[in-house]
């Protein structure tokens, strides 16, 4: 018998992600944390590393790692203090990075992730704070470090808090890792406390996957994949290190461990250095700055200031909307979405199905042409909970609304304004549709006939000539009524 | 106690210290020379002490997140050595090649 | 003008005051006097008349108008070239900073500003304030106004120098491991390190942070106070400063010692390599605190011969560190080999740094790496709890303890740098009291009998407790009567 060779493999990834907070200043000085600007500009003594300036770390930049630890179930310790991180490099100021080592703000917490493989919860070793450091240019060759002449550094960046989230190495395949950095950024962005956009680089993912026989009791080398700029790459990139790794080791291969860069455009891997000599970081605890121990209190109210987070809201939502899985994955991707939605369903006080089709049928295909989120697009919940109504009161017709709402998402104007500028009314009016019922009848004879003759088939084209007269005003259903209780 | 030749070159390079052959020579017995001196706490029970970081015990001392005044870019990179587009000029990027 | 000289800051508060002299006088007169004692004991690293001239003008305007900054509006002063001036070129006695401009000013400068202080000028240290004796600067020694063929001491060499010298009535160090009581001691002056986080380090140039504080010099008891009180006090910028207020030290500072405890340390009575004169000196010392009133009280903190041993780890250490950031990316020098960064970076350190600090920072990236950091700076900081417990336990017993300040007086130059290791022991007495964080005071307490040479009595105080140990070394100071002794000072 033989064995497949995903029987015979299995792939141990283990994720560690970076995430910019969207604080007012940076970590540890007053420097706005803003993107753009000429480059050093936003920088000071502080996170220059000048000679003399000291850090004084932001007390929101804590919280947000509190409360990210919190959302992700880890426990918050009462001890908690920065290190420093010893290594040379020319974007780091101060050539240490101010980080947590073996005192971070959280530990031991887990996410739980669905997908076509179950759900299953993905261990989180540890959240801590740290701080980003500057940004190079580099100048001649291919514009990539490894052929450049020289570097240009701005530390506009540098000292913008970042917190790391390191993942167990619970996920087993490039699937699961695309599902645990989608329900992570949708934790993170449900807390509101970073922009988590991975093609700015306000959410960095580099992975560590290694490759072993199944039930081998190593792990086996580890290679660290970088440079994955969105949630799609980080699955692309995986996969084919997944195979690449399988292969390699089906050829007789010995994998070494290495950093591998992924690039974009080829869906492929190469590697970036083989050579992982030991850094030796040196840490020891920053004595520019004495520990914490948040007490209770403060915990309980970081814990307390929690929104919904986005399992229990699609647990709401399919408890209360009655939506499908599908349906609520998208309409909680962000909590503005979600937001939006249950704004316009409350405003419209029926059936949220309803809301539903209209977002995801009409709003996102208008929405993904313009590549708007719901919320930053013109149209208001409210408005589109009216502009349903009046579907509902048959003041409009369906196929109206759609030319409707295409108009609000052009210019944000109510739908009753539409309707009257467009001159779209619905005619309910009994006289004035009975008008052209009459003609109609006048001018089809022979299909009247076919009609009383029991052929009811024929109705359709009656009615059809009706609506052309009304120039689709008309209210479809009170012209069949009266055309059936005309001819009969 | 003593250093050998070895450590000094590992520890020059972990501090990035380009030391010549003779510097080299003359630390290796300084160092063994002071980690002797220095060694004498090894003969102390310190078992049931913590680490002391910070001689005096504060905790909790942050900042507000408040924005506040920049360098301009001209008083950022006054005292660069080298600078150009606004950013400050370093030699080609290269890693640390280890040993 | 000459009287002026040697007067006190407190005096010449009151000769401003009563508009005998003007601050633009004051600040000429010593200015004058730097031209004629600087080239024979090299105290400057750079002078700032204009900048003197021009506060002192401003000072004497806002006296016109009947206004004044403080009670010292107009007050020369002079900072050791570890303290960030803004504008003005601040070294740390190093090459690799030799041009460095900082667009910002320290805590301690701008408060002292603050306080109409005027600016004479940066004084000369050892590089990166590591050494103790001042012949580590990058710039050349300073001399011993009492010698010049001897040492003023160091870290912080420069501002003693001078105010022995008449130069300045007053001026700022730093003491990292005895870098203020060392060379206060060794130039017959007044020198304070205050409690770890009195004084704010912000915009100081940092050698060890966990260990340095800044500290007043002066020639009186009272004016090292005063100092100490213009500037102290928590500083939102520094995470390690004390959010506490600064109490008084003048109030009840004639209150005199009688029946204060004070402590003599059991394990430095037979201190090897202390100087007999200096032994003699501070014997008499602490005869004369019993004689004030003192009850002397024996005790033993065995810890304190292992503090210097911690020290040269946990200072080096941080110090490795601290000094990273001279890299040749984003000021001052870089060196012209060296085509990509390792290589440049490298160089630049290699021919920026002195021998002494690139064998601290050699010790301390050693002491922190893999494999020996539990054997070495982790034992270090596990050996200061020891020094904190053995104190705590100590002030049970007594109010203050009293030590020499330095193991021997000033040294002739050469003596001890061929051989790093006796050159850190000149802080054995000093040393515990930064690892701790206690606060400690050096004052003169006469000329050795073996060299004619001032000798320097440590007092030292539990943390925040300054207080006491101001109250404590003023009554010492008057019953001496040094300070006012035109006889005790160098003649130069
Ligand atoms: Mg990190
Ligand atoms: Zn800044």
């Amino acid at each position: 018998m033989s064995t497949t060779a995903s029987e015979m493999y299995e792939t141990t990834v283990g994720l560690e992600i970076h995430v910019e907070l969207s604080t007012n200043s940076k970590m540890f000085c007053a420097c706005p944390v803003d993107f753009g600007g000429d480059p050093n500009t936003r920088v000071c003594p502080v996170c220059l590393g000048m000679p003399g300036s000291l850090p004084v770390p932001n007390q929101m930049a804590i919280e947000y790692t509190m409360k990210i630890a919190a959302a992700l179930h880890c426990d918050i310790a009462r001890f908690h203090e920065f290190h420093r991180k010893n290594y040379f490099y020319p974007d780091m100021p101060k050539n240490y990075q101010i980080s947590q080592y073996d005192h971070p703000i959280g530990t031991k917490g887990y996410v739980e992730v669905t997908g076509d493989f179950g759900t299953k919860r993905v261990g989180i070793n540890r959240v801590h704070l740290e701080e980003d450091t500057g940004k190079s240019t580099h100048v001649g060759g291919s514009g990539r470090i490894a052929d450049s002449d020289h570097s240009l550094v701005d530390f506009n960046r540098a000292g913008t808090p970042l917190v790391e989230i390191v993942s167990e190495p619970d996920i087993t395949s490039a699937e699961e890792a695309r599902a645990f950095v989608t329900e992570l950024r949708a934790i993170l962005e449900s807390l509101d406390v970073s922009d988590v956009r991975m093609e700015e680089g306000s959410m960095r993912v580099d992975a560590n996957i290694s490759t072993r026989l199944t039930g081998a009791p190593e792990y086996g080398a580890k290679v660290e994949v970088k440079n994955m700029n969105s949630i799609r790459s980080v699955g692309r990139a995986l996969e084919f290190e997944e195979k690449r790794q399988r292969k390699a080791l089906d050829d007789g291969e010995t994998l070494v461990q290495e950093t591998r860069h992924f690039d974009e455009k080829t869906g492929t891997t190469s590697s970036l250095r083989t050579k992982e000599f030991a850094f030796d970081y040196r840490y020891f605890p920053e004595p520019d700055m004495v520990p914490f121990e948040p007490d209770q209190a403060w915990i309980e109210r970081v814990r307390g200031s929690l929104p919904e987070l986005p399992a229990s809201k699609r647990a709401r939502f399919a408890e209360i909307y009655g939506l499908s899985d599908k349906e609520i994955q998208t309409l909680t991707t962000t909590s503005a979405t979600a937001g939006w939605f249950e704004e316009a369903v409350a405003a419209y006080g029926g059936e949220a199905k309803k809301i539903s089709n209209w977002i995801l049928a009409d709003l996102y295909g208008l929405l993904n042409e313009s590549g708007q989120e719901l919320s930053d697009g013109k149209i208001a919940p409210a408005q589109l909970a009216a502009l349903v109504k009046l579907v509902d009161d048959g003041a409009i017709s369906g196929k109206q609304a759609k030319e409707v709402i295409t108009v609000m998402f052009e210019t944000g104007d109510d739908p009753a304004k539409v309707v009257e500028e467009r001159g779209l009314k619905q005619v309910s009016d009994t006289g004035a549709i009975e008008v052209f019922v009459d003609e109609v009848i006048a001018e089809n004879p022979d299909a009247v006939e076919k009609i009383r003759e029991g052929k009811d088939g024929t109705l359709g084209f009656l009615v059809g000539q009706v609506m052309k007269k009304s120039r689709g005003q008309a209210n479809p259903a009170m012209v069949n009524d009266l055309l059936r209780s005309k001819i009969n | 106690m003593s250093i050998d030749r070895k450590t000094v070159d590992h520890v020059a390079r972990l501090a990035r210290l380009d030391l010549s052959e003779e510097e080299r020579t003359r630390m290796q017995g300084e160092m063994t020379a002071i980690l002797t001196h220095a060694g004498k706490i090894q003969e102390l029970d310190l078992d049931d002490l913590e680490p002391t970081s910070h001689a005096i015990p504060l905790r909790n001392h942050m900042r507000p997140d408040v924005a506040g005044r920049c360098l301009t870019q001209e008083e950022a990179l006054a005292n660069a050595p080298k600078a150009e587009d606004g950013r400050f000029w370093v030699p080609r990027i290269v890693e640390d090649s280890g040993e | 003008m000459s009287e002026l000289l040697w007067k006190s800051a407190k005096e010449l508060s009151e000769a401003l005051s009563n508009k005998e002299v003007s601050a633009v006088e004051l600040a000429q007169a010593m200015l004058a006097r730097a031209d004629e004692v600087d080239p024979k004991i090299h105290a400057f690293l750079k002078r700032t008349d204009e900048i003197a001239l021009e506060q002192a003008k401003a000072a004497d305007e806002r006296r016109a108008r009947g206004e004044t900054s403080s009670a010292f509006d107009g007050v020369p002063v002079a900072y050791k070239d570890i303290f960030c001036t803004k504008g003005v070129t601040t070294t740390m006695g190093s090459k690799i900073l030799e041009t460095f401009v900082p667009p910002y000013s320290a805590t301690v400068v701008e408060r002292c500003e603050a306080a109409g202080l005027t600016m004479l000028g940066k004084l000369n240290l050892d590089e990166f304030a590591m050494g103790s004796s001042t012949e580590w600067s990058a710039y050349g020694p300073t001399k011993n106004p009492w010698d010049l063929e001897r040492v003023p001491g160091g870290s912080s060499g420069g501002p003693p120098a001078l105010i022995m010298s008449g130069g300045v009535p007053w001026g700022w160090g730093t003491d990292t491991g005895g870098s203020v009581r060392q060379p206060a001691a060794l130039c017959g002056c007044v020198g304070v390190k205050p409690t770890y986080g009195l004084v704010s380090r912000y915009g100081i140039i940092a050698f060890a942070s966990s260990l340095d504080q800044a500290g007043p010099f002066a020639r009186t008891v009272e004016d090292a106070a005063i100092l100490l009180m213009l500037a102290a006090g928590h500083d939102p910028m520094d995470a390690t400063s004390i959010p506490q207020e600064v109490p008084n030290y003048l109030d009840g500072i004639d209150a005199g010692i009688q029946g204060m405890k004070i402590g003599i340390v059991k394990e430095f009575t037979d201190t090897e390599g202390l100087q007999p004169g200096v032994k003699q000196r501070v014997d008499e010392a602490y005869t004369r605190l019993e004689r004030l009133g003192a009850e002397l009280v024996e005790i033993s903190l065995p810890s304190f011969q292992y503090a210097i041993s911690a020290y040269y780890l946990v200072a080096p250490a941080e110090a490795s560190s601290n000094l990273a950031r001279y890299d040749g990316v984003r000021y001052a020098l870089r060196s012209d080999e060296g085509t990509d960064i390792v290589k440049m970076t490298s160089r630049t350190r290699d021919e920026g740094f002195g021998p002494e600090v690139k064998r601290r920072i050699m010790l301390g990236t050693y002491a922190l790496s893999a494999g020996y950091y539990d054997a070495y700076y982790g034992k270090a900081q596990k050996t200061r709890s020891l020094i904190i417990k053995e104190l705590d336990a100590a002030y049970e017993k007594v109010d203050l303890i009293v030590s020499p300040s330095s193991p021997d007086t000033a040294f002739k130059f050469g003596a001890k740098t061929a051989d790093p290791l006796s050159m850190y022991l000149s802080d054995i007495f000093t040393v515990p009291v930064n690892m701790a964080g206690n606060a400690g005071i050096s004052i003169p307490c006469g000329l050795s009998p073996d060299d004619n040479l001032p000798v320097g009595l440590q007092i030292i105080a539990k943390s925040l407790d300054e207080k006491t140990m101001f109250r404590a070394a003023h009554a010492f100071e008057q019953d001496l009567g040094f300070a006012s002794d035109p006889g005790m000072r160098p003649q130069i």
